[in-house]
């Protein structure tokens, strides 16, 4: 981090003097007290312990709904029997490759409308077009292009990831403040330093912002996708257990796809906190 | 011309030749003629709406001029803002070399930000600077390019009167010691002639008044010169003097 001593107030009277006077700010990466933290565990886990007392007292049939003990041991022996970690890894591959391709095209297809009039007329107004449809419901029109082997999950998560990570690098695009382009052309940027040194870094936040939405979206459409006739993934491992009333099994693919979009979550924001440590709100959180 | 002129100041001078600008049925400018004595120091004074920045602008090179007008003007120029105008995403140093080559850069961002006082500021983000430190790092990137044509636009408008008073100084200083040809556009009559050689009054889009300033810096309000130019600047921009008392 570099230096987050902050200029207390623009009126000072010496600029000089402020560096030194100016309350040291916290440096960013301070934590809440350890004490306030583990008060936002609490909650959750007298749920928890809730739900485990009322399937101990027969309140909630395992038909329904297994005990946390149960489902705890069927994570273990998933694990064990090495499955879990089998369909794990089809999930990931999955929503890697569709991620990664949904991301590519949404950014080039961004980069073509944000940064030429042309390329707005031809690529923005279908993209607008195609993003107010429920991408979801082209599940059956995929089924019949691409079968219902890998291609339709992947293409599916593709294009769940494609429209967030457009819009919102798009309009970061074009939400460059015109005053710092001007500025920046004053001192001798071209066209190739404009795109390079300020359009595209004012466009980052925005971007980023689109990316969280993109990996939730591609989540989303993972869930979906492995409901297609799949037979790996966590998806089938759900539909599986559905089928002998497994709810343990169940739970544990649920617990599975949570964790995994938290984990994603995080890592866009710890990229989000590297890449704009510029922005004002980071400095002083 | 007093004493403190700078002495090098032997590039070309600044030359425009009716220039007009419309937008509209506004016709801002009006077969402007203007002349800047190499390294000279020129305030620019106008009403709101008088094209006082549309003028700045052309010379910028920021608006393409008509092609009747004739100019032939300084370069490189630089320009400071009324705003800032740092790059946040950048360390202040980045931006004080921004668009130049990089073989050097750093060192040349140090000399500039050391020049304007900001030398302990290098390396922190602009947001974390003060506004006058900001408009600091702005005259730094605007210095570093050894600009023959140095313009400002209202640079001091938005800081306060304290910090104005030493930003005042600090561009003097720093002209003195570059002598770029310099023009600030202000509505401020007193920081124009506390600053200025000469003051223009820009009125119905032409150079309204040319008022030579002979008082030897630096200047105080009390000087003897000083109230009587004010008030005569004041009435070339229709203030009642009965208003600004």
């Amino acid at each position: 981090m570099p230096d987050t001593q902050v200029a207390a107030a623009p009126r000072q009277l010496a600029p000089r003097a402020s560096a030194t006077t100016a309350p040291a700010r916290l440096p960013a990466t301070a934590r809440k007290p350890a004490a306030q933290r583990w008060r936002r565990f609490a909650s959750p886990l007298v749920l928890v312990v809730l739900w485990q007392a009322a399937s101990m007292a027969g309140l909630i049939p395992p038909r329904t709904l297994a005990a946390p003990t149960t489902v705890l041991a069927s994570t273990w022996e998933l694990i064990e029997t090495g499955e879990l970690p089998y369909h794990l890894l089809v999930s990931l591959g999955r929503v890697l490759t569709g991620f990664t391709l949904g991301v590519t095209t949404g950014a080039a297809l961004a980069l073509v409308a944000g940064l030429s009039r042309l390329g707005e007329e031809v690529v923005d107004a279908p993209m607008q077009m195609l993003r107010t449809m429920p991408f979801l419901a082209l599940v059956p029109l995929f089924i019949l292009w691409f079968g219902i082997g890998e291609t339709p999950k992947i293409a599916l998560v593709a294009l769940g990831a494609t429209f967030p990570v457009y819009l919102t690098l798009f309009a970061g695009i074009r939400g460059t403040d015109p005053k710092l382009a001007e500025a920046a052309r004053v001192f001798g940027l071209d066209r190739r330093g404009l795109i390079r040194h300020v359009i595209l870094p004012g466009a980052l936040p925005s971007a980023l912002v689109g990316l969280r939405y993109a990996l939730g979206s591609a989540w989303l459409s993972l869930v979906i996708a492995e409901q297609i006739n799949a037979t790996a993934g966590i998806g089938f491992l759900i539909n599986d257990a559905r089928e002998f009333l497994r709810t343990d099994v169940i739970v544990v693919g649920l617990v599975v796809y949570a964790l995994l979009g938290l984990g994603a979550d995080a890592l866009v924001r710890l990229v989000e906190r590297r890449a704009l440590a510029w922005r004002p709100g980071l400095l002083k959180a | 011309m007093d004493m403190h002129a700078p002495a090098f100041a032997t590039h070309d001078p600044l030359r425009v030749r009716n220039l007009t600008r419309r937008f509209g049925e506004n016709t801002v400018l009006d077969a402007l003629n203007l002349d800047l004595a190499p390294g000279s120091f020129t305030a620019l004074l106008g009403r709101s709406g008088s094209g006082k920045t549309t003028l700045l602008r052309t010379l910028a090179g920021l608006d393409e001029a008509p092609h009747e007008a004739r100019l032939d003007l300084p370069r490189p120029a630089a320009v400071v803002f009324q705003e800032p105008r740092l790059l946040p995403w950048k360390k202040v140093w980045q931006n004080v070399v921004l668009g130049l080559p990089s073989a050097g850069a750093r060192r040349r961002a140090a000399q500039a930000l050391t020049e304007v006082g900001l030398d302990h500021r290098q390396d922190v983000w602009p947001a974390t600077l003060s506004g006058g430190e900001a408009q600091r790092a702005a005259l730094a990137r605007a210095l570093v390019r050894e600009p023959r044509l140095l313009l400002l636009d209202e640079p001091f408008a938005a800081l306060d009167a304290l910090t104005r008073i030493r930003m005042h100084a600090l561009v003097l200083d720093l002209w003195r010691h570059h002598g770029p040809t310099t023009l600030i556009v202000t509505h401020d009559v007193d920081e124009a002639v506390l600053l200025a050689d000469r003051v223009l009054v820009l009125d119905g889009g032409r150079i309204a008044a040319d008022i030579a300033v002979d008082l030897p810096r630096p200047r105080a309000h009390a000087d003897a010169g000083f109230a009587a130019l004010r008030r005569r600047l004041l009435t070339e921009l229709g203030v009642d003097q009965q208003e600004a008392a």
